[in-house]
């Protein structure tokens, strides 16, 4: 039986409450549990809106969860709560053994306490502290969006900054014990340009990881350089005519599609559904051989980067595709049970209310030998996709993404801006005609919304040249 | 901690900190739900959910927020504190008062205590209808996208002015989407959903039928020309359309600039005169019906277009204001107050005389597209410019003969759009976001793979 002694007081976020975790974990495993984990959080955020030139919104949030996981055989029973007494815990741990219909005890059982707390957090404690105030803020934000001022045909100008700070324990039964603090940063412009008929749109969003001086080093001048010239190339622009072309993707956010159309279908949660048409491919070819792809954790404040993920592993890079070929899965915990890929430090989830799943990090595709210049130039008639906005993939792995700022490629050179384009394909049919790639690689963030909710990542790619691809338009 | 607890502890706390005026709202929920794969549990959840929005007013009238989940004594304090100092850089431009129907009556809405039905049952249900919906078609393989959900729920706003409400509910949810495979064909998915206040009102049977139905039929498909043709919307596609487009009758919207409507819209013709549109949160078929929203305002029912005309936008406290009208019942809570519609109703005016009522989609055999679902309006939608283009599943209909269209996208302008509307079929239709008939569009861009 669990001591009473902790049952009405809140777990805290160190290894003072190891015993206690420890006692919850036997509790689910003495019900027949094969495997218990235990997602304890805690945060602290704040978002700020700038309209025009005034401060709109300041809006504080903060709170604490726990979410409780249990696998027997292969199945996964998940419970949150924001009740993070022993009581609370206790109570949401036969909530999930109940869930599963558990009346076996375990054969799995070996747990044998927790690790020596991994604390990745030692140099972080301070960061809440670090972080710009709110006058910082309002006055960083306010200096963006007078630079946005430089044009008369600007009429709507907002900058806004979010900054999410996560305290995190993970303990689970195969003795896993870390507590790590995050730090995600990020900050947008948005305009609207008017002229008569005529309207535009630009947005950018930029951010990072475990940086707490990020928006004090913010180079709002140049940021909203281009988002002011990317609405002024756009708000004149004719509609693209619908036809297949070459096209040549913008590098940074360019990486978008590769994310959405490939990178998804490289989870393991897509074998398990079995909706990839990849899943039997491994060490084939899948993508033309000037594509290697990698989905990483570990470079340096890159927004999708981690120090350890939210099942406990410690992120690694894996090295998706090679020269086209495919070499590896991204794996959490359930994806290496349920489909014999190892985990790759890739268990990620939005919050404690969500069950960790297989999730893209930091995902590009790797440079290639081309200048920018170069690929443009092999093209006497297509689009150049400067930069891409949203997308989808669909149930059956066809995609749509659309084109923000696109122009028109006549014999090797860029002319007119044109609006309203849209990509549309299918990953395994547009990966083998991805055949130039440039040699300047660069991420851009962004988040990614999935089975386990909204996380941020980073996607990236040089610029590349797909040899045809249809363009939606009018 | 109950609901007077905190507004007695909110009350409290307040005075310590010379707050004397306050709102907030919370919600609680319970949620379970299963997903499974060939008759094995995959994932089963539940989950215990809280959270609370409190605004404050300084000296200075002005409003600062904070939102938790903590709503143990310490985090109200720590809201209470934390939304004290966010007032300093509370809006002065646009001041934020509660709003003046926050006391008044709101209706009562029939609602029946349910238990939940229990993760096994949820389970046993699901399973039977995952096996029964294989079982329909040799072609259907898999149900990728299932699940089965119960969720109960409770509402509550008061603030320092003597205003409490709360409403309780429940709300169950069955979505299958099934994937089908041929040999030498490309995978084709569809699927269906079906909502109830409970599990027992589900209609399971007929979700499966509907989710086999649309599959099997996009089995044999063909790619489609680049072209422009005339346009059948279903009931969900055209609503789909008119809730990506609500900021054109949205005065946080309009205020913001990023609406295709200006301030002085109301009275303009935007569409074909046999258009009336209706938000009604309360009708009787909307399962999600609250009687009240975010800042206290009861729910009601507001015409939006009347015979063409946009007749109202939809408020909350602070636009009404600037629009010298009253809120409608549309509004989040937050530092800036959020406006959104709830469940939209279109129908055919009195002044339908200009309609072609030979374009009926279950008679008319010559050609045009039938767009059943739009998809990834996130990413295909630009509100603030009026355009969109999105991809869809449908079918092209020619001779009377129905083909379903292997991957394409539709695009246009919404206002275009609307006057485009050459017939609005009789025959109200039920969805899960509000109620129209099929509508006929005398043309749009279609882009073929």
């Amino acid at each position: 039986m669990v001591s009473t002694e902790y049952l009405a007081k809140e777990i805290n976020f160190d290894d003072s409450n190891k015993k206690l975790l420890e006692d919850i974990i036997n509790y689910g495993l003495n019900l027949g549990a094969d495997f218990v984990e235990i997602f304890l959080e805690n945060t602290d955020n704040i978002s700020v809106l700038v309209e025009e030139d005034f401060i709109t919104s300041v809006s504080p949030s903060f709170g604490k969860g726990a979410g409780i996981r249990i696998f027997k055989d292969k199945r996964d029973g998940f419970v949150s709560t924001n009740d993070l007494s022993k009581d609370g815990l206790i109570k949401s741990i036969s909530q999930a053994v109940q869930m599963l219909d558990i009346t076996e005890t375990s054969s799995h059982n070996k747990f044998q306490g927790l690790e020596d707390l991994r604390n990745y957090s030692k140099r972080k404690n301070d960061w809440l502290k670090k972080v710009p105030s709110v006058d910082e803020i309002g006055e960083k934000l306010l200096l963006s969006t007078a630079s946005l001022k430089k044009d008369p045909k600007v009429n709507i100008r907002k900058s806004s900054y979010a900054r999410n700070w996560q305290q995190v324990l993970i303990a689970s039964s195969d003795g896993t014990f870390a507590k790590d603090i995050r730090l995600h940063q990020t900050v947008g412009l948005n305009l609207i340009a008017t002229d008569r008929q005529y309207r535009s749109s630009g947005s950018r969003r930029f951010g990072s990881s475990d940086n707490p001086n990020d928006l004090r080093n913010w180079d709002y001048e140049n940021a909203s350089n281009e988002v002011l010239e990317s609405s002024m190339n756009m708000l004149y622009a004719d509609y693209v005519e619908a036809c297949q072309k070459p096209v040549v993707l913008a590098n940074k956010f360019g990486g978008v599609i590769f994310h959405e159309a490939c990178g998804h279908l490289l989870e393991t949660t897509q074998i398990e559904r079995g909706t990839t048409p990849f899943a039997n491919k491994l060490n084939k070819k899948i993508a033309h051989e000037a594509v290697t792809a990698v989905d990483e954790g570990l470079s340096d404040n890159s927004f999708g980067s981690l120090s350890v993920d939210d099942e406990g592993m410690e992120p690694e890079r894996s090295i998706l595709i090679k020269d086209g070929i495919l070499k590896k899965f991204i794996s959490d915990r359930a994806g290496e049970l349920r489909t014999g890929h190892k985990r790759t430090g890739s268990g990620r989830r939005q919050n404690y209310a969500y069950a960790a799943a297989s999730r893209m990090r930091n995902t590009f595709i790797a440079k290639g030998d081309y200048t920018k210049e170069e690929l443009i130039n092999s093209i006497s008639d297509g689009l150049y996709c400067k930069s891409m906005g949203g997308g989808s993939v669909g149930a059956t792995g066809q995609f749509n993404f659309a084109v923000e700022e696109g122009y028109l490629i006549k014999n090797g050179k860029l002319t007119k801006p044109v609006k309203g384009a849209t990509l549309i394909g299918e990953a395994k049919e547009v990966m083998p005609k991805i055949s130039m790639c440039g040699n300047d690689l660069e991420l851009a963030p962004g988040f990614c919304g999935s089975v386990s909710g909204s996380v941020n990542v980073t996607v990236g790619q040089p610029h590349i040249k797909v040899d045809s691809i249809t363009i939606g338009g009018r | 901690m109950d609901v007077t607890k905190i507004a007695d502890f909110i009350k409290e706390g307040a005075k310590t900190l010379n707050i004397y005026k306050w709102d907030f709202g919370a919600s609680f929920s319970n949620d379970f739900s299963v997903q499974i794969d060939k008759g094995v549990a995959k994932q089963l959840k539940a989950s215990q959910k809280q959270v609370l929005t409190l605004r404050v007013w300084n000296d200075n009238d002005l409003v600062g927020i904070t939102t938790t989940s903590d709503l143990s004594e310490s985090g109200l304090k720590k809201a209470l504190f934390q939304a004290n100092l966010a007032s300093e850089y509370g809006n002065k431009n646009e001041k934020t008062d509660f709003s003046p129907l926050s006391k008044d009556p709101i209706k009562s809405l029939n609602t029946k205590k349910i238990n939940p039905s229990g993760i096994k049952k949820l389970l046993t249900v699901l399973r039977i209808a995952e096996t029964k919906l294989l079982k329909k078609h040799e072609a259907i393989k898999s149900i990728p996208y299932n699940g089965l959900s119960e969720s109960f729920f409770k509402r509550v706003y008061a603030n320092s002015d003597g205003a409490c409400r709360s409403f309780e509910n429940s709300q169950a949810a069955l979505y299958l989407y099934a994937r089908a495979e041929e040999k030498d064909k490309k995978p084709r998915s569809s699927g269906a959903v079906k909502i109830g206040y409970s599990l027992e009102d589900i209609d399971v049977d007929t979700c499966i039928k509907e989710a086999a139905e649309k599959t099997i039929s996009h089995l044999n498909y063909s790619p489609i020309d680049t072209g422009k043709y005339k346009i059948c919307l279903s009931p969900e596609a055209f609503l789909t359309l008119l809730n990506a487009f609500s900021s054109m009758f949205n005065a946080r919207s309009i205020l913001d600039g990023v609406s295709i409507s200006s301030k002085d819209s109301i009275g303009e013709i935007v569409s074909n005169p046999s258009l009336n549109l209706y938000d009604d949160g309360l009708h009787e078929k909307n399962i999600s019906s609250v009687p009240f929203d975010g800042e206290g305002t009861p729910t009601k029912k507001l015409c939006i277009i009347n015979e063409g005309k946009l007749t109202n936008f939809i408020h909350s406290e602070s636009t009404a204001k600037v629009f010298k009208t009253k809120p409608t019942g549309h509004a989040g809570l937050g530092s800036k107050v959020s406006v959104s519609p709830d469940w939209l109703v279109v129908e055919k005016s009195n002044n339908s005389s200009s309609l072609a009522e030979n374009l009926n989609h279950k008679k008319y055999l010559e050609k045009y597209i039938y767009i059943e679902e739009l998809n990834a309006i996130h990413a295909g939608v630009k509100a603030s410019q009026g355009s969109f283009s999105l991809p869809f599943d449908g079918w092209l209909v020619d001779n009377g003969e129905k083909i379903s269209i292997e991957s394409a996208t539709v695009a246009g302008d919404f206002k275009t759009l609307l006057k485009n509307i050459v017939n609005i079929e009789s025959d109200q239709i039920t969805t899960t976001s509000g109620i129209s008939p099929h509508i006929w569009i005398k043309e749009l861009s279609i882009t073929g793979d």
